[in-house]
C-alpha cells in the first residue's frame, strides 16, 4: 500500500517536472539569442524612423517662423562705454543695489577670458583684453526652459525668444542653476529699493523672481529693434532674423568668422561674436 | 434659578463679552455702512466694456489680459463694440482712471481684497516718470 502510494507520488512529481522541462526547453538558447538580436535591430531602426534629430526638428519648426539672433562685434565696442547696459536697465527698471551679491543684470560687460576660456591663452596681456558684451543667448534648446517646474519660462515658437512670466515664477532658481552662461539674476531684495527712477511704461518685478533679458519682446511686438541695438553709437550689435538668408545678420555671419559661448554644451545659442 | 458662584462679576463680564461679540451688528445699525464710492476720473467717455460688465468681470478680464500678453503675445483687445484697445493695466486702465487711490483702492480696501498687481505694475502717479531723459524712445 505504502509502496504504491510512494510510486504514485513519484509519478506525479515526474510528470510535473517533465512539464516544466518542456516549458523551459520551448525556447532554446540559440533561439533566445536570435530573438534578442532581431528585437534590438527592430528597436533601433524604429526609433530612428520615428524620432527626429535635433537639427531636423529645428529646420521643420523654422520653415515658417522667425528666429531672432544677435551678432556682436567686440572690436567696435569702446572702452568705458555702457550705453547698451544703461539704456536696457533704465527702460526695463532693472535695479542696481550697488552690491555684487544682489546684482541684477540683463546685459553686462565681461572680459574675453571669462567668456571664451579655451580660446584665450593664459599668457595674453590684459591690456588688450577687449570688453565683451554678453546677455541671454536665447538658445535653441535652452536648459532653463527644460528645468523650470512651473513653465514660467518657455521658448516662443513663433520667434525663438526665451520668455519669462514673472507672474508664474516661484523663485526656485533652478533655471539659474541650469543656465551655463550666468544670464539670469534673482531678486534677493525688493527691486524698487534699488531703483532711483522708475520708467512708468514698463513694470518692475517683485522680490523673489528670476529675471533676464527678453530681447525687448515688447518692442519687437511693435516691429522695433531692442534698445541695446539702437543705442549703441558704434553699431556693434546687429539684430535680425537668422532664418532669413537676406537679413543683415546672416550676411555678416556668412562673411566673417564668428563664435558662440560654450557651443560644446549643445544649447545652440543665438548670440554670435564676430572674430 | 442659576446658581452662580460670583454672580455680580460674572454678569458684568458676560454682558461686556456679549457687547463686544455683537459689535459688528449694533455698530453698523447705529451708523449704517457706507457703500464704497469709487471716483472714476476718466479722460475718455467709454470704458473698454460697459459698467455692469466691468463691475462683475474686471478681475477676470485682467487675468485674461495678463495671460494673453505675456504667454500668447496677443496684445490687442477688441471689445464688444468692435473698438480695439491695447492690453495694459498701467497704460490702458490707469491711463484713464488715473487716481488709483480713489478708484481701485476705495472698493478694494472696503472689501479687504489685497491688490498685488501694483507690486510690479506701476501706479502712474507714484512712479516718477522718466519722460524726456534716458535712452529709451518715446515713440
Amino acid at each position: 500500500m505504502k509502496n504504491n502510494k510512494l510510486i504514485e507520488e513519484k509519478k506525479v512529481k515526474a510528470e510535473m517536472f517533465s512539464e516544466s522541462d518542456i516549458l523551459e526547453k520551448k525556447v532554446s538558447r540559440k533561439e533566445f539569442i536570435k530573438l534578442g538580436a532581431i528585437g534590438t535591430i527592430l528597436a533601433t531602426a524604429g526609433s530612428r524612423v520615428f524620432s527626429l534629430h535635433a537639427d531636423e526638428k529645428q529646420q521643420l519648426s523654422s520653415q515658417n517662423s522667425v528666429r531672432w539672433g544677435m551678432a556682436i562685434d567686440p572690436k567696435k565696442c569702446k572702452e568705458g562705454c555702457t550705453d547698451c547696459i544703461t539704456s536696457c536697465h533704465e527702460a526695463h527698471n532693472v535695479p542696481d543695489h550697488h552690491d555684487k551679491k544682489n546684482e541684477v543684470k540683463w546685459i553686462w560687460k565681461e572680459n574675453q577670458q571669462t567668456l571664451f576660456p579655451e580660446k584665450v591663452s593664459p599668457y595674453k596681456k590684459n591690456e588688450n583684453n577687449l570688453p565683451y558684451i554678453t546677455l541671454c543667448n536665447h538658445c535653441d534648446t535652452p536648459s532653463c526652459v527644460r528645468v523650470c517646474p512651473t513653465q514660467a519660462t518657455w521658448k516662443r515658437s513663433e520667434d525663438g525668444i526665451v520668455m519669462m512670466d514673472y507672474h508664474r515664477c516661484i523663485g526656485c532658481r533652478f533655471c539659474m542653476a541650469a543656465c551655463p552662461y550666468g544670464s539670469r539674476s534673482f531678486n534677493y531684495k525688493n527691486p524698487r529699493s534699488g531703483l532711483d527712477k522708475i520708467n512708468s511704461s514698463y513694470p518692475t518685478r517683485t522680490i523673489g523672481v528670476v529675471e533676464k533679458c527678453n530681447f525687448c519682446a515688447e518692442r519687437i511686438a511693435d516691429n522695433k529693434e531692442p534698445l541695446c541695438v539702437i543705442n549703441c553709437k558704434e553699431k556693434a550689435i546687429v539684430f535680425g532674423n537668422l532664418n532669413d538668408p537676406e537679413s543683415e545678420i546672416r550676411q555678416l555671419l556668412e562673411k566673417y568668422p564668428s563664435e558662440r559661448r560654450k557651443v560644446e554644451l549643445g544649447t545652440g545659442p543665438a548670440v554670435f561674436y564676430l572674430s | 434659578m442659576i446658581t452662580l458662584y460670583n454672580k455680580k462679576l460674572t454678569l458684568i463680564f458676560l454682558s461686556v463679552f456679549l457687547l463686544v461679540f455683537t459689535m459688528p451688528f449694533w455698530k453698523n445699525m447705529i451708523k449704517g455702512s457706507e457703500l464704497p464710492n469709487p471716483v472714476l476720473q476718466t479722460t475718455e467717455k467709454e470704458c473698454v466694456e460697459s459698467r455692469e460688465y466691468m463691475r462683475s468681470n474686471h478681475m477676470k478680464l485682467l487675468h485674461e489680459w495678463r495671460d494673453d500678453v505675456v504667454r500668447k503675445n496677443n496684445r490687442e483687445y477688441t471689445n464688444s463694440k468692435g473698438i480695439t484697445f491695447k492690453k495694459s493695466l498701467t497704460g490702458t486702465c490707469l491711463g484713464c482712471h488715473q487716481n488709483k487711490q480713489q478708484f481701485c483702492d476705495s472698493c478694494h480696501e472696503a472689501a479687504t481684497v489685497r491688490l498685488y498687481c501694483f507690486d510690479c505694475h506701476n501706479d502712474p502717479q507714484i512712479a516718477e516718470k522718466s519722460s524726456n531723459e534716458g535712452f529709451h524712445e518715446k515713440q
